[in-house]
């Protein structure tokens, strides 16, 4: 008997896990989807395993995590198991943060793509209309049927920003082309997201551009024999005939620098919206079946909006019933772009 | 085959208890099994995942929390089983329940809570009733499936929500981001003292009752139990068999109902379409594991409320994936409904030699 109970001792002491080094500091991480391969939250924690790597830094994750009352339980449960910085990477965890930021005022909170900041919560995003302008120049210049199809999840400003931008480069080198918009209301619904392409398909539309988390769009695309254009991040290995570029983002630079912050505490609670000069927004490499001089205009055109010599937005911009939302030689404000709920001259579908 | 099933004369004493004990053993197992094949430990998985459900005062709280919109869900739904009417649309009846609520919450807000609070509690039931009354009559008048119409009405009853909160009723400041604005300080269903369940729980303990006392003390409630027995009997005896339709898919309804009110009032304090977690759909997962019985509803929707809260313990500990919740509550299901089969009847070994 006495064997047994050691035994089972043992056999219970075996299961439990490797202790995290005393001083290491943890940072957690909550994502809307599966990581899986591509997409969103795969981006996402590309930069938590860059992070996972920096000395003396421990990282966790919880991924699927509906955006109601059950985010601030994860949000609490993570503070709980000493986490000293949390990152939070959908809108709607915005007021979930907020409320665990107040109970945990020794955590530091950062939450991604919201607009709310508290004593220890600051918010962040990156200016990915930057890059969906440069794919529209692409798109704009390979679409032979001036339709473009774009499969978008919901109509926030986030989204309504990304297809706008889109369409001023689409419209820079294509004026005569439109840009078709679906809307699927969900991120992350792969089969979903394939059927709301077909239907731009079948309208004609020859090449595919979303704003959705998985590559089902650009399957769609390529079983059809046109071009897509990804997101999130570089798409080609699922569409390599059809992926002429993505808009695609890059947090490794981002979540070290702000676990470097933290560390030697010059972290301030700002909202943060960092552009294409960091590198946290880029387009992934153009296809081989992208043209040489067009890959040479997208490429000084992203050098222009690195120096600052060229800005999406600035104006002249009209919408979709001509009229002049950014007046003529006026630049863009944040706060314009951040509530942006309009749609620019050239897209075709409605925000509502 | 040397196995075979064979009826047994009576049931097994206390099987129900038994079975779900062992079924859930053996479901838990294959977690383990699961998560050792994926390089995690498997056993100091299990532990995690009934540590994080149940075992911290913080843990329990949020199970209940998680627990109560369930339990009335499930509760509306086991109400139409019970007279084998196939209503799974409670998903539905609960996001109109929402927008019952809603409405009255944007409109009344002003009003103090011992106002306003019953308004948005009554119109979240009657939405949710009205919801469901639908695919009812339809039955009723024209015989149409009810299955078939209440898996549609979801789809719909969805939609009308999501149709208001990315319409009329989107808050002016919210970037346009689709969701109503905080409800009223009044609006708000409070917490009981010293914790952090709302009072939903009370809610569900009267309807608990509710249901136990109208099923198994009324006239009405046995006719219902009834009908769903043999329709043709109860038609043949003159019991309202239409109404009775109207009756438990109402209440359902309700039920439902009031859940969308609890949860867009009580867990959130707005409307927005976040707020369909698929309440609707584990209800009839827990109304078929709870066998339709109160006290068993109860316990279930605890159960898999706890293991829901616990997953996250364990994804935040092992990484492992957000899927092992789904794995883990149909593993459950199928153990248990297999397992049940073994109340009445039992396996037995038959030796080649004595078969003919």
């Amino acid at each position: 008997m006495r064997a047994f109970v050691v035994a089972l001792a043992l056999a219970l002491l075996a299961c439990l896990p490797m202790q995290a080094a005393a001083e290491d500091m943890k940072v957690g991480f909550i994502y809307v989807s599966p990581v899986g391969d591509a997409g969103w939250s795969w981006a996402h924690d590309q930069g938590r395993q860059a992070v996972d790597a920096m000395d003396g830094v421990s990282t966790s994750y919880v991924e699927s995590v509906p955006e109601g009352p059950d985010a601030e339980r994860v949000i609490a449960g993570l503070a709980r198991k000493g986490h000293s910085l949390i990152f939070t990477t959908s809108f709607g965890y915005m007021d979930p943060t907020l409320k665990v930021a107040g109970q945990f005022p020794d955590v530091t909170f950062m939450h991604c793509s919201g607009f709310k900041t508290g004593p220890n919560m600051g918010n962040y995003f990156g200016r990915m209309y930057q890059a969906r302008y440069l794919t529209g120049l692409v798109a704009g210049k390979m679409t032979k049927g001036n339709i473009i199809g774009y499969v978008a999840a919901f109509p926030i400003p986030e989204v309504i920003r990304g297809i706008n931008a889109f369409t001023l480069g689409v419209r820079e080198v294509n004026p005569k082309a439109e840009v078709r918009v679906v809307w699927t209301k969900t991120w992350y619904d792969p089969a979903l997201e394939k059927d709301a392409a077909k239907s731009l398909l079948d309208v004609g539309a020859d090449v595919i551009a979303q704003h959705q988390d998985s590559p089902g769009p650009q399957e769609a695309a390529m079983e059809k024999g046109v071009y897509s254009i990804g997101y999130n991040s570089d798409m080609s290995s699922f569409a390599p005939k059809a992926h002429l570029t993505a808009a695609v983002w890059n947090w490794p630079v981002f979540y070290t620098e702000m676990v470097k912050q933290v560390q030697n505490k010059t972290w301030k609670p700002e909202a943060l919206w960092w552009g294409m000069d960091t590198g946290l927004v880029d387009i992934a490499p153009m296809g081989p079946m992208v043209p040489q001089d067009v890959k040479d205009m997208v490429e000084a055109k992203k050098k222009a909006i690195i120096d600052k010599s060229f800005t999406v937005f600035a104006g002249p911009v009209k919408d979709q019933k001509g009229e002049e939302r950014i007046k003529a030689g006026a630049m863009p404000e944040d706060k314009e772009l951040l509530g942006m709920t309009w749609f620019v001259e050239g897209v075709v579908g409605s925000t509502e | 085959m040397p196995l075979r099933l064979v009826d047994r004369t009576k049931p097994l004493p206390w099987g129900g208890f038994f079975v779900a004990t062992i079924s859930l053993a053996a479901a838990l197992a294959v977690c383990a099994l699961l998560l050792t094949w994926q390089g995690k430990p498997g056993l100091h998985g299990v532990w995690l995942l009934v540590d994080g459900g149940f075992l911290h005062g913080y843990a329990l709280e949020d199970a209940v929390r998680k627990a109560i919109p369930i339990f009335l869900c499930s509760l509306g739904v086991a109400l139409c089983f019970r007279m084998k009417l196939w209503n799974i649309g409670a998903e539905g009846q609960f996001a109109l329940g929402a927008v019952g609520a809603t409405a009255v919450a944007l409109r009344f807000g002003h009003w103090p809570a011992w106002a306003v609070l019953p308004c948005m509690c009554l119109a979240g039931a009657a939405a949710g009733a009205l919801w469901a009354l639908g695919p009812a009559l339809l039955k009723r008048r024209l015989g149409v499936n009810e299955i078939i119409t209440t898996l549609m009405a979801n789809y719909i009853g969805v939609l009308v929500l999501q149709y208001l909160v990315y319409g009329a009723w989107k808050d002016p400041v919210s970037f346009g981001f689709p969701m109503t604005e905080l409800f009223s300080d009044a609006a708000q269903v409070g917490l009981l003292p010293g914790s952090r369940i709302h009072y939903g729980l009370l809610y569900c303990v009267a309807a608990g009752l509710g249901f136990w006392w109208w099923i198994s003390r009324t006239r009405l409630g046995f006719e219902l139990v009834v009908s769903g027995e043999n329709s043709r009997a109860a038609r043949f005896a003159h019991m309202p068999y239409g109404m009775l339709i109207c009756l438990a898919m109402g209440g359902c309804g309700a039920l439902a109902g009031v859940a969308g009110f609890l949860e867009a009032s009580a867990s959130v304090h707005r409307l927005q379409p976040s707020i369909m977690v698929g309440y609707g759909f584990t209800a009839v997962v827990v109304a078929w594991l709870g066998r339709l019985r109160v006290p068993a509803i109860a316990a279930f929707s605890f159960l898999l409320a706890g293991f829901r809260v616990g997953v996250e313990n364990l994804q935040i500990e092992l990484q492992a994936p957000a899927a092992m919740a789904g794995v883990l509550e149909g593993t459950i299901l199928m153990a248990v409904l297999s397992g049940q089969l073994l109340n009445h009847r039992r396996l037995v070994w038959i030796s080649r030699r004595t078969t003919p």
